[in-house]
């Protein structure tokens, strides 16, 4: 009796394992699918850039780095970055804040305007800025008339960036102060906490994990961002270049470690940013 | 603080949430704003509370007109349907808030904080919580803290949105009874908005009932119930039976009793307590046959097929104790006579 029963339950559990499980070869053809495509178009183009900056050894890496050339673009995209993501940082939570906290005219038009630098190639997001700022645009005369130059120059190079990464921080909080509604806020302000006190002391704590999230892809964006810059940088050597122009034009040069090593500081930076990233969406899940 | 709204309007939209909605609130009274969902309750309450601007109209508390004032100068203490308790902040932070965002000049030492947040604590009697995060607690004790946070403040009026909207029926009977205390405690003037008849009737001491934007009748809670001013107050306070006098044979409601005296109407509203019935034979009243019939703790309700009626008023409602149903003896089916003490004409 007692062994009947048991070859029923194991019977029952084997027929529940087929029930509730792809057979075998379904699993696995679809693990390795998957396996293979991360290797094939993930591990083998970061592994080639690594053999490539260090093949001929730690010294000409090192050297290639020490360019003059190559600190200059280094230089020129930490500035960039340094000036966007604030900016980005600071005009994403005053989006957030006044589409998700007040009912005005054209509020639609907004949310859909922060998400055009998504929908737009960034080399038209580049030729934008030429048209208006550069030599034969309509702010050109002006500019250059005041001895200013956009185009070509630093201040052009900011612009576009600003330009492709501002939806990043705005997407981000958009969706969390929603559900979140204002509540909280109404509460803090009820109880006479003025408006600042209410953003630093309630609403700030509340987004913080969602805002650091959007600032990191934010600068992830802004120091790698090619098209747009490669269109208003005008690819003046040490003085216009940013990381990723500068790998391009080394490549062209021939200069292979000079651009796979460059092309490795990216590559870290994207590691780095992925590493953060796990974190951020982990605490987020937390809170 | 007593409050006075002067011909309060606000649209949002095209919609007509108040219209000139006019109310005078004497001090230390607790007043609930009654009315189905939709009928400008919280609106209202919010346009007091100074978060939402009335379109018209003037916001007067104790006689200061504050129509313009933020709401953080107000003085108002706010309880949200959803608690709105600030979820990164222990709950002894929580009721410490307002009383840390003062101006300096005006902010208590830490000491003098902690010792009146621990005695609001006791007074809402969860002074073991202090350390615990807001989703740590259950739905009533969050309600409470929210209470203990608004009151930290000194609230010379305590403003509560639908406050026990979210809670489940034995916590809010409790929470109630509580409410009431603590009110007769304090006596601070406090407004409630509900849509639960019974629960206004229960707490407050002057119940105001709203509907599309326009307060129907303000008055204490048995004048509501025993005069309702009109046809929908008599609806929604409590269960009615409406007889139309057009529908219905007069004969019938001849016997019934309800035309004993002259028609002030067309409508009759009859609560279910004001009809009584006895056994066909020794009726005197209008027959009707006993459908069903419910037991709602002291009382019994009876469901009545009335025969000679097609229609929405076919059905009748009657209550009586349970003793009163055990001695009539009567089983499904049975042929029962209708007799009608007290009705509220409308037209």
């Amino acid at each position: 009796m007692h062994a009947n029963v048991h070859v029923i339950g194991d019977a029952a559990g084997q027929a529940n394992f087929k029930a509730l499980h792809d057979p075998f070869w379904v699993r696995w053809s679809l693990v390795g699918v998957a396996v293979g495509f991360i290797v094939l178009f993930l591990c083998v183009p970061l592994g080639l850039v690594l053999y490539q900056a260090f093949s001929k050894g730690w010294q000409a890496y090192w050297t290639a780095l020490a360019q003059p050339d190559a600190i200059a673009a280094m230089q020129l995209t930490l500035v960039v970055a340094l000036i966007t993501v604030p900016l980005n940082t600071v005009f994403g939570v005053a989006a957030a804040w006044a589409i998700t906290r007040f009912e005005f005219w054209g509020k639609s038009l907004l949310t859909t305007l922060i998400d055009l630098p998504f929908s737009v190639s960034p080399v038209i997001s580049g030729l934008i800025f030429v048209l208006m700022f550069g030599a034969q645009g309509w702010f050109g005369q002006w500019f250059s008339a005041h001895d200013i130059k956009v185009i070509f120059a630093v201040p052009g190079i900011v612009l576009a960036t600003i330009f492709i990464t501002f939806p990043f921080v705005a997407r981000e909080l958009i969706p969390l102060m929603q559900e979140m509604g204002s509540e909280e806020e109404e509460a803090a302000l009820s109880l006479g906490a003025s408006g600042w006190k209410t953003f630093f002391l309630v609403t700030l704590p509340n987004i913080k994990w969602a805002l650091l999230y959007g600032v990191l892809l934010c600068n992830a964006r802004a120091m790698g961002e090619f098209g747009a810059v490669s269109v208003v940088s005008g690819h003046i050597r040490g003085v216009t270049n940013t990381l990723p122009l500068h790998v391009e034009v080394s490549y062209n040069d021939y200069d292979v470690i000079g651009a796979f090593s460059s092309a490795s500081i990216l590559a870290g930076l994207a590691i780095v940013t992925l590493v953060l990233k796990s974190f951020l969406e982990w605490k987020q899940a937390r809170v | 603080m007593s409050i006075l709204l002067n011909n309060i309007s606000k649209n949002f939209g095209k919609f007509a949430a108040l219209y000139d909605v006019s109310l005078e609130i004497p001090e230390g009274e607790l007043v609930a704003l009654l009315g189905p969902s939709g009928c400008g309750k919280t609106t209202l309450l919010r346009i007091i509370a100074g978060l939402e601007t009335p379109d018209f109209g003037r916001v007067l508390l104790s006689g200061e007109d504050k129509t313009e004032q933020h709401v953080s100068r107000r003085g108002i203490g706010f309880v949200f349907q959803h608690y709105a308790l600030f979820r990164h902040m222990t709950v002894f932070d929580n009721i410490a808030f307002g009383l840390r965002v003062k101006p300096r000049k005006e902010r208590p030492t830490e000491a003098f904080i902690s010792k009146k947040v621990h005695a609001l604590l006791e007074l809402v009697q969860l002074d073991w919580l202090a350390d615990r995060f807001p989703d740590q607690l259950s739905g009533g004790q969050r309600q409470r803290i929210a209470l203990a946070r608004a009151l930290a403040v000194e609230p010379s009026v305590l403003l509560l949105d639908e406050p026990f909207g979210a809670l489940d029926a034995s916590v809010r009977k409790d929470l109630r009874q509580w409410l009431r205390n603590l009110h007769q405690e304090l006596h601070v003037t406090s407004i409630f908005v509900t849509h639960d008849q019974e629960e206004a009737m229960e707490v407050a001491s002057q119940v105001v009932v709203l509907n599309q934007g326009r307060i129907e009748q303000q008055g204490a809670p048995a004048d509501i119930y025993d005069h309702p001013a009109n046809a929908f107050v008599s609806k929604f306070i409590g269960q009615t039976n409406i007889f139309d006098l057009s529908e219905t044979e007069s004969n019938w409601l001849q016997r019934a009793g309800i035309l004993a005296e002259k028609p002030q109407g067309i409508f009759a509203h009859v609560r279910p307590h004001h009809i009584d019935i006895v056994k066909a034979e020794e009726a005197s009243g209008s027959p009707v046959t006993l459908k069903d019939w419910q037991h709602l703790g002291a009382t019994i309700r009876v469901e009545l097929f009335n025969p000679q009626h097609n229609g929405a008023g076919a059905t009748l409602f009657a209550e009586m104790p349970n003793e009163r149903f055990r001695e009539l003896n009567l089983t499904k089916g049975d042929r029962v006579a209708v007799h009608i003490k007290q009705a509220h004409w409308f037209n």
